[in-house]
């Protein structure tokens, strides 16, 4: 692939908080998504929804760099993400780049992921210590000050095993918020849950968009709650963007025969 | 001929089969502790390395595990001085039970590391942890327990294999039995003896085992 095409870093007058530009990835002969272009700002709060297969995990984890991609380049902060600067040309990225850029996103999984042998405190302490090298009593006091702010405060010294899907879920919110990441990836965070917990974790979303500067891209099937929350919903269809627009325009005034049948289909099935 | 028990004999070799039963089970320990930190590297060794080595230890594993134990005993302890490599019996026998019982713990390993589920690892990489803080911290912890009975296992096994250090001279219990034999040509009462001792130290390694099994997954929080 020719990476001439591609600039080093993204100029200042132009620098979205994530960009992907003409990226490809496929397994084999399937082509997950097909040369994606993809701007998103800072603070800004993007949800992703389409038919299943569409590619919307593929998209976060390769932003989370959980996948690597065949073609293109993802920036995070106007700096390449899956490629890095040698001899003055992109070069696809090692180990020690990788981690360097990791340390600006979280994500959470929609099976949550916690790690079982630990409490809930001390899956939020983890990453403080051994990665960002805080002292423990520091990493403790942010992680119970985070466990508050999801509301699991009184449970922090149980393990995962002894908490619901919906405690589970808000833990590894905050474990991810530990780490200090500008941009949170969400992967159908409720789609594990029962149904009559997936409130008290969209709860905990609104408070991060409400009061935090947290750039966002999140995958759900919840239609009402991305209308509520998200700056802009991006439509998958077959490894493309079909349609993307503000939330009012996009439920009330679908442009795209797909986005109609898709939303009918959401409808009818609620 | 007759099958004549002779208490007072069996009393008075006793002592000697015991202090040899304290060598058992320091070949034991000592061949099993070879074997658990060898079998560790060589899991980790075949998960990480590139295509071709690790094919290769992967076919070097397969043969050790395919040949006799007692094989690999005599050829550490007499072809090794052919090739400059002189070993006393111990030496040379504790490399070669370690060296046959890590081929079988490396394959214990690799599956209790391999039935932790891949969100864990995606996990680590989420919160930007070192390889090596992975493996340390979250990985292996929670191996661990699907590791244990296969270790336990291994453990009794390399437990009752020690006689077979006997045929290089290492003074442990088989080879205590021998020398009795030969001193007195009576060999019910030693052989009896050593069966009965064996018996006593396997059977309760299994219960153990288990028990540290369920301890650990508590301790775990699993
Ligand atoms: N590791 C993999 N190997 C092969 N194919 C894969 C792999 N991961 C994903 N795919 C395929 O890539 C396509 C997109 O998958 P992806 O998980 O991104 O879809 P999705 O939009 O998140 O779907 P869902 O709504 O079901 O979660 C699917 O066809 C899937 O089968
Ligand atoms: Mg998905």
């Amino acid at each position: 692939m020719d990476l001439s095409a591609y600039p080093l870093e993204l100029p200042e007058s132009d620098r979205p908080m994530v960009r992907f530009m003409n990226v490809t990835k496929s397994y084999g002969s399937l082509v997950v998504l097909d040369s994606l272009n993809l701007d998103i700002q800072q603070g800004e709060m993007v949800s992703v929804i389409g038919p299943s297969g569409s590619g919307k995990t593929t998209v976060l984890r390769m932003l989370m760099t959980l996948e690597t991609i065949n073609d293109g380049v993802i920036y995070v902060d106007g700096k390449p993400l899956t490629h890095m600067v040698r001899n003055g040309r992109l070069v696809p990225a090692d180990e020690a780049h990788l981690r360097r850029m990791r340390a600006s996103i979280g994500m959470c999984f929609q099976h949550f992921n916690l790690f079982p042998h630990m409490t809930a405190l001390q899956n939020c302490m983890e990453g403080p210590v051994q990665v960002l090298g805080l002292p423990k009593a520091e990493a403790r006091a942010r992680a119970e000050e985070l466990l508050a702010m999801v509301g699991m405060i009184d449970k922090k010294d149980q393990h995962p095993s002894r908490l619901s899907g919906g405690q589970q879920q808000r833990v590894a919110i905050a474990r991810a918020l530990a780490m200090r990441p500008r941009i949170m990836l969400f992967d159908e965070v409720t789609s594990a849950l029962d149904p009559e917990v997936i409130g008290e974790v969209t709860q905990v979303i609104r408070k991060l968009v409400a009061e935090h500067d947290l750039t966002m891209l999140m995958v759900t099937h919840q239609m009402g709650f991305a209308r509520d929350i998200s700056d802009r919903i991006c439509f998958f269809y077959k490894g493309r963007i079909e349609e993307q627009a503000a939330p009012e325009q996009f439920f009330t005034n679908p442009q795209r025969e797909r986005t109609q049948q898709f939303l009918r289909a959401v409808k009818d099935a609620d | 001929m007759t099958f004549d028990w002779n208490w007072e004999f069996a009393f008075e070799i006793l002592p000697r089969l015991l202090r040899a039963t304290i060598n058992t089970l320091i070949a034991a320990g000592v061949g099993y502790g070879i074997a658990m930190i060898l079998g560790l590297v060589f899991a980790l060794a075949l998960r990480s390395s590139g295509r071709l080595p690790r094919t290769l230890l992967r076919e070097v594993l397969e043969f050790i595990r395919s040949t006799p134990l007692v094989v690999q005993i005599f050829f550490i302890f007499y072809v090794g001085p052919q090739v400059g490599i002189t070993l006393s019996p111990w030496v040379a026998g504790m490399i070669a039970i370690g060296l046959h019982y890590s081929a079988y713990l490396a394959e214990v390993y690799r599956a209790g590391i391999e039935a932790v589920p891949r969100g864990q690892w995606e996990s680590c990489r989420a919160l930007n942890l070192t390889t090596r803080d992975s493996y340390v911290r979250i990985i292996l912890p929670q191996a661990l327990p699907h590791a244990v009975p296969g270790m336990g296992n291994y453990l009794v096994g390399i437990f009752k294999d020690t006689p077979m250090l006997s045929v290089i001279g290492v003074t442990e219990l088989m080879q205590a039995a021998n020398s009795i034999g030969s001193e007195t040509y009576r060999f019910l009462e030693p052989y009896t003896l050593v069966g009965l001792i064996f018996l006593a130290l396997s059977l309760p390694t299994a219960g153990l085992v288990r028990l540290g099994e369920r301890r650990l997954r508590r301790k775990l929080g699993l």
